[in-house]
């Protein structure tokens, strides 16, 4: 038997289903519509929109902007893989007794075939190291810094060790600043002796650094170099300043990795770079530092010069293809780091400085680790740790406690920070 | 843009070169176009004679950046966020800078709430010649209660004119502290997979814009074509922070996987500003430096990667300054000199026996220390020598400061005609030039402190000089 509908009839069937969509749905025979006039009765959309098309009637702008969307569009989110022609090249130091060293432990850093940390285009060989710096002297240090190292700095063997064994540096690195002849002009020797009891207090590898000074460093670096012989050290730095070539020879007949140092110059390091293998230099002793600026001072040419060595190195410049030590302890010298007040009496208060200091020394580390950034020289231990845990937790290495921290994130909504814990 | 080069823009352009823009050429102006660093409006007839109307529609749409720009807030501290055109800073520039809320609650005792508001409000540091502030407020429902929401609005409302980010799951407390705000353009925050409906609905009829929420990039991309099939194109994605471990990871790959479809791929579904939410950090520590730290590491990877907005918590200085101050470097134009202008400058109304300070011409240096200088009302010359736009230490290892230049920079500045002391006071991170610079130039060298601002202090104890 045929049982007649009306619209208003369909209208509530629909309606008491909860139907949102008629698919294959073909209405036959004869239809009366007389839409507009059937006072009271509001058609579902979905029935409207069924009828419209039957009639032939196309739906005005105006109608379509105010249609009730009932379900969520589907869509699956896809992205490609960046793929880079170009590869950095993978840098080992260290030297273990078995390659003539005495070091426990090596490090290998660089091998990247993608942006850092860009794990989903392909994953990071090995996660950026960190080397904790010391001096061949007391210094002046910031007071959050000074607390830390007060004990030790008359003695760089005690120094080094407290990096190593308190504040778990994967390296050490000796600064020989006071052979600046405007400072003490310590002999290149003693520099070298110094070089000595550092690689006998801690077993980790170790940058041996210069004073900066263009004229004595050769001769104190090559002297370091010697008496470093077989250890696989990093010697910082050659720079176009100054006889690179002397130290870039000191560092390959001893074995050592040289850090080819230039000034936020992209062009100036691909220059050095080409000098150095023209010595003979193997790009697997190779390390680059194009400059580290302390955030607030000058860390956004950092940041973009580091940027697109990288960038170029991955599109297959191979005279950039090197992993990058940055000086990160450079964030020390922003004012914001260490000065008690703001000298300008305009500003909103400052707040302790120490707390400013390792702000400073995490945020220039992360940012340059996020350029392309493989090894930081730091200096306060919470800012190197803190460093260590965002950069290995991007890499991709299982920290273990983090297994317990997964939270429903959408909850910071209601969290509660008058109880500092999470609001059921 | 779609347009790759000024010749593709100029195709759309009159080609009249009537100069109304202000270029003398047609091509100029597309140039400008091309490096955004003028607006499409300036040039007049495109829009005013009718037969270019077409053209001046479509280059109009073909300018449009890749990532949709969405302006919170009304008046002068409205903000613009999204509107990117480029995934690297030095292809072109960063656009609008990631706009940082700070949080306050529904649960707030009201005076300590109006304080914080203020607090935020007025926050300001000096840098590089201007004030940094914060650019927005995050209201949170604590309560869950929909009054008790809308009256916490209320009293941030009159407290601030920052832009206002309302935060709740639950659409009816959402509509309680948007009807209170309705005419000030907050955000929204946020739909998901369970209340959208409902919250599409309140969007629709108060006109606002509204953030997206779901981790899972499936469901955010459909909650997004969702939204703009529905005719509201103002919207924030936010895929979630996790704030430790894999799940943080994981967090990183999402914006760069999101900006990147929008960017290199086209992709207009989810070419929209992100939202990153920092705060989370305060979920996993339960000692308070702690979680300002980890705050801030979050922060710092959505400032560098990819977050148009983000929501944290800690106001204490170091927060702010450090954050504010990250989102100013990434931000800055690479465009922009990285020097000023050698040459002898006065501060104040100096005399001939004022103090002669020297810096180089890095624009942050200089800025810095002439800040210092007028800040403490220190009547003085600054010579400013050609440095290569490279920083005092950094230009003595790298020899752009020496005590030749210093001479050849006096000489040709005249300085011996302003000061009668001769007497040259030079910074004291290029102590090691002071030497040299005595015997090049004949003058006698005051070492000054190693950071400008600690100038005052020194002049009580070196100037005059004996």
């Amino acid at each position: 038997m045929e049982k007649k509908l009306t619209l208003a009839d369909l209208a509530r069937i629909l309606e008491q289903y909860d139907v949102v969509e008629l698919e294959d749905v073909t209405i036959k025979g004869e239809v009366e519509l007389e839409l507009g006039s059937s006072a009271g009765l509001a058609l579902p959309p979905v029935l409207a929109q069924a009828l419209q098309s039957l009639m032939g009637v196309r739906e005005r702008p105006e109608t379509l902007e105010a249609k009730k969307i009932e379900a969520l569009l589907p869509a699956t989110f896809k992205v490609a893989k960046a793929e880079w022609a170009g590869e950095i090249e993978e840098v080992t130091i260290g030297a273990t007794s078995a390659d003539g060293g005495t070091r426990e432990r090596t490090v290998t850093i660089g091998g990247e075939k993608s942006l850092p940390f860009y794990n989903f285009d392909a994953q990071m060989p090995h996660p950026p190291v960190i080397s904790v710096d010391c001096f061949d002297m007391p210094i002046p240090l910031a007071k959050a810094v000074r607390e830390y190292y007060g004990d030790v700095m008359e003695d760089p063997g005690e120094w080094a060790k407290k990096n190593v064994r308190e504040f778990g540096a994967d390296m050490v690195t000796i600064h020989l600043i006071s052979t600046d002849p405007t400072i003490k002009d310590t002999p290149a020797r003693a520099a070298a002796r110094t070089v000595e009891e550092v690689l006998q207090a801690v077993k980790v590898p170790i940058v041996i650094g210069g004073s900066g000074n263009p004229d004595k460093d050769p001769e104190v670096l090559e002297a370091a170099a010697e008496a470093a012989e077989g250890e696989r050290c990093l010697i910082a730095s050659a720079n176009l300043n100054m006889d690179y070539e002397r130290i870039a020879k000191a560092a390959l007949k001893h074995g050592h990795v040289i850090l080819s140092w230039t000034q936020l110059d992209i062009n100036a390091q691909k220059t050095l770079n080409r000098y150095l293998f023209k010595l003979g230099v193997p790009r697997e002793d190779i390390v680059i530092d194009p400059t580290t600026a302390a955030l607030g001072y000058g860390l956004d040419y950092a940041f973009t010069n580091i940027e697109r060595m990288r960038i170029s190195a991955l599109k297959g410049d191979t005279d950039l293809a090197f992993p990058i030590s940055c000086g990160i302890t450079n964030a020390w010298g922003a004012r914001e780091a260490w000065m008690k007040d703001s000298p300008s009496k305009e500003d909103s208060d400052w707040g302790p400085a120490a707390y400013r200091g390792q702000m400073y020394e995490i945020l220039t580390g992360l940012t340059l680790g996020l350029a392309g950034g493989d090894m930081f020289m730091m200096m306060h231990p919470n800012a190197a740790s803190t460093v260590k845990k965002v950069t290995q937790t991007l890499f991709g290495a299982k920290v273990k406690e983090d297994k317990a921290k997964r939270v429903a994130i959408e909850d910071w909504v209601t969290w509660d920070a008058e109880v500092g814990a999470l609001k059921k | 843009m779609k347009l790759s080069s000024p010749m593709e823009i100029w195709k759309y352009l009159p080609g009249t070169n009537c100069g109304e823009c202000g270029e003398k050429t047609c091509l100029a102006f597309a140039s400008h176009l091309k490096e955004r660093s003028t607006r499409l409006e300036e040039c007049t007839p495109l829009f005013e004679d009718e037969k270019y109307a077409d053209k001046g529609k479509q280059l109009a749409e073909l300018l449009a950046p890749e990532i949709r720009e969405i302006e919170i807030g009304v008046g002068a501290r409205a903000a613009k966020i999204g509107g990117e055109d480029v995934m690297y800073r030095h292809e072109l520039t960063f656009y609008n800078r990631t706009a940082l809320a700070y949080d306050v609650w529904d649960t707030m005792e009201e005076g300590e709430l109006r304080e914080r508001v203020r607090r935020i409000t007025n926050w300001r540091k000096f840098y590089v010649g201007e004030f940094l502030t914060l650019d927005a407020i995050a209201v949170r429902s604590v309560s869950g209660d929909a009054r008790t929401f809308a009256a916490c609005v209320k009293a941030v409302a009159e407290e601030t004119d920052l832009p206002l980010v309302l935060c709740s799951f639950d659409a009816k407390v959402l509509e309680e502290g948007l009807k209170v705000v309705a005419d000030k353009n907050p955000l929204l925050y946020a739909a998901d997979k369970t209340n959208w409906k409902e919250v599409l609905e309140l969007v629709k009829s108060y006109n606002v814009p509204v953030t997206l929420f779901s981790p899972d990039l499936d469901m955010l991309n459909s909650l997004a074509l969702t939204f703009s099939s529905a005719g509201v194109e103002d919207l924030v994605l936010d895929p979630g922070v996790s704030p430790a471990g894999e799940w943080l990871a994981d967090t990183f790959s999402k914006f760069v996987r999101i900006r990147r479809v929008g960017i290199e791929e086209g992709d207009k579904e989810v070419a929209y500003p992100l939202m990153s939410v920092p705060m989370t950090a305060w979920m996993i520590h339960g000692d308070a430096l702690d979680a300002s730290y980890w705050e801030a590491v979050l922060a710092a990877m959505g400032i560098i990667k990819y977050a148009d907005i983000m929501i944290l918590h800690s106001i204490e200085p170091h927060s702010l300054i450090a954050e504010r101050t990250l989102v100013e470097n990434i931000y800055t134009d690479p465009r922009r000199p990285v020097s000023v202008e050698p040459g002898l400058r006065e501060v104040g109304t100096p005399t001939g026996h004022s103090p002669l300070f020297l810096t180089t011409n890095f624009a942050l240096t200089y800025y810095t220390v002439e800040s210092d200088l007028s800040s403490n009302k220190i009547d003085s010359y600054l010579i400013v020598v050609d440095s290569e736009g490279i920083g005092v230490e950094a230009a003595v290892a790298g020899e752009q400061l020496t005590a030749e230049r210093i001479k050849e920079t006096l000489e040709s500045y005249e300085a011996e005609n302003k000061v009668e002391h001769k007497t040259l006071v030079i910074p004291g991170l290029a102590a090691r030039l002071s030497g040299e610079t005595e015997d090049a130039t004949g003058w006698t060298v005051l070492v000054g402190p190693r950071d400008s601002g600690r100038i005052p202090g020194w002049m009580d104890d070196n100037w005059p000089p004996e």
